[in-house]
């Protein structure tokens, strides 16, 4: 047996094997993701950028509950509110610090008219901190911009809430 | 220094422009196989493992050496305070060099040869042994230890593994009877060394792969325990000096594995379709092959430990090689060719 053991390490049978299996992964399909240009799937329950959403009318839906502001455990939102001119309650100010945010989606828990929603982009690195401050006009434009993705997304998790 | 401006005269001017000439048409070639081996390295080694490798720069990435050459060359280039600033700047060149000059002696064709001197195969293994100086020059001038202790190891296992290099020459030399490259390309026109001999072929392929430092015997630069061995302190271009070096002595030694056991410039077999090709072409395909064994080898195996690598150059080669040459002269005579 000792020298069964030898002769199979002189004929380098161990290495020849290793050599086997390098040469049969060189010509199998590749893994690699080639990134700008392909992307992995993303889950529907995905917590990326922000944004604030509207009904289909045109009105938005926040009603500054601050709900958001208060169960918000990085405190990164800011609002402030008051009444409208045809009575509604509507925020005045509504900003969130992208830099403090932890991406928890407690925000989105908490909006009891699924207003604040983290959409599925992540692709929003700056150059700049200072853009990282989402006020309200962008986070509404960024609705606008998801709204389809988003409205997608709420309705594929709905059935799991 | 006179003495050599005196060989320039009249008579002989024209011989050194051609000569000049000739020198050029193998060195710029060279170079470019070198820059390209290492896209060919990353690509094999990638597509090893299961990855597609660098694409970005050009087509297929094609352009990306002229991206690594020109970021090479734009770095500062740095010399430790402490080191001894003469032998460091050298060092680069003293590995760059005997990989370069090796390359007159080897016959592209027939008759393709820069010197076709009759001690080839003594001048091979001079130049290619040259190359431990520049790396324990560099060990010793960078005045730091990982350098240093890199050096050593790698003086020791360049030496090591000549031996056992040298016995496997002297078997090809005694079944050509020449030391003449040319010869012994020739001499195996019926059949490759490489089939009668194919112990010593596995040997010596295992041998090149120590001489260069090369995975898995690349302790050297063994970046686990030595950070990156002897080029340590290097960067910039005297760092590119040495990268070139070592993959000049990839296809040096490559070409030094086709001429002596792959019938150098001659097709596998000696019939129509094959003698069409031209004799370069196929001295280009065997050293493409064995260049990538160095690829396959090294994206298959890990690093050899360093009394590992110690045992099996002077434990199981070198009794092996001695007794194979035994065998050889043995047979030879046996045969009445000598």
């Amino acid at each position: 047996m000792k020298l069964f053991d030898f002769l199979k390490g002189f004929m380098l049978a161990d290495m020849l094997r290793g050599h086997k299996v390098t040469l049969m992964n060189m010509f199998r399909r590749k893994v690699t993701i080639q990134y700008p240009e392909e992307m992995t799937p993303v889950s529907p329950r995905f917590r990326g950028e922000h944004a604030l959403r509207r009904y289909p009318n045109g009105e938005e839906r926040c009603i500054a509950c601050k709900l958001c502001e208060a169960i918000c455990p990085a405190k990164a939102i800011t609002i402030e509110a008051e009444p409208r001119k045809d009575g509604s309650r509507r925020t005045t100010r509504y900003d969130i610090d992208m830099v403090k945010c932890i991406y928890c989606g407690l925000c989105e828990e908490a909006c009891p008219v699924d207003a604040i929603v983290e959409g599925p982009n992540m692709e929003f690195a700056v150059d700049d901190r200072s853009k990282l401050i989402y006020t309200k006009d962008k986070l509404l434009e960024l609705g606008d911009k998801w709204e389809v993705s988003i409205a997608e997304r709420l309705r594929k998790d709905a059935q799991y809430r | 220094m006179e003495a050599l401006f005196a060989l320039v005269t009249a008579e002989n001017a024209l011989l050194i422009a051609k000569n000049l000439a000739l020198i050029l048409c193998i060195t710029l070639p060279l170079l470019g196989a070198v820059a390209y081996l290492t896209l060919a390295e990353r690509k094999v080694i990638g597509w090893m493992q299961l990855r597609v490798g660098p694409n970005r720069v050009g087509p297929y990435g094609l352009l990306q050496p002229i991206a690594d050459a020109v970021k090479l060359i734009f770095k500062e280039t740095i010399i430790p305070a402490d080191a001894s600033k003469v032998v460091f700047m050298i060092a680069p060149a003293m590995v760059m060099v005997p990989a370069l000059i090796a390359w007159a002696v080897i016959p592209f064709g027939e008759g393709m040869v820069l010197a076709d001197i009759n001690l080839g195969v003594l001048y091979l293994l001079a130049t290619s042994s040259l190359g431990v100086y520049g790396v324990l020059m560099s060990g010793w001038a960078s005045n730091s230890k990982y350098p240093f202790l890199g050096a050593v190891r790698s003086a020791a296992q360049m030496v090591s593994y000549e031996v056992s290099m040298g016995l496997t020459l002297l078997s090809i030399i005694l079944m050509s009877g020449s030391m003449n490259l040319s010869d012994i390309v020739m001499a195996q026109k019926g059949m490759w060394y490489m089939i009668p001999a194919f112990p010593m072929f596995v040997v010596f392929i295992i041998s090149i792969l120590a001489e260069t430092n090369r995975a898995p015997f690349d302790l050297p630069e063994g970046e686990a325990e030595l950070v990156a061995g002897f080029h340590a302190e290097y960067g910039s271009m005297p760092f590119a000096l040495f990268f070139l070096g070592e993959y000049a002595n990839m296809i040096l030694m490559s070409a030094m594995t086709a001429v002596l056991f792959m019938g150098g410039w001659l097709p596998p077999v000696d019939m129509a379709p094959f003698t069409w090709v031209p004799g370069i072409v196929w001295f280009a395909a065997k050293i493409a092959f064995v260049l990538f064994i160095f690829l396959w080898v090294r994206a298959t195996l890990p690093r050899y430990r360093y009394d590992q690598l110690m045992r099996l150059g002077w434990k199981v080669f070198l009794p092996f090689t001695l007794i194979w040459l035994v065998l050889t002269a043995s047979a030879m005579h046996l045969l009445g060719k000598v």
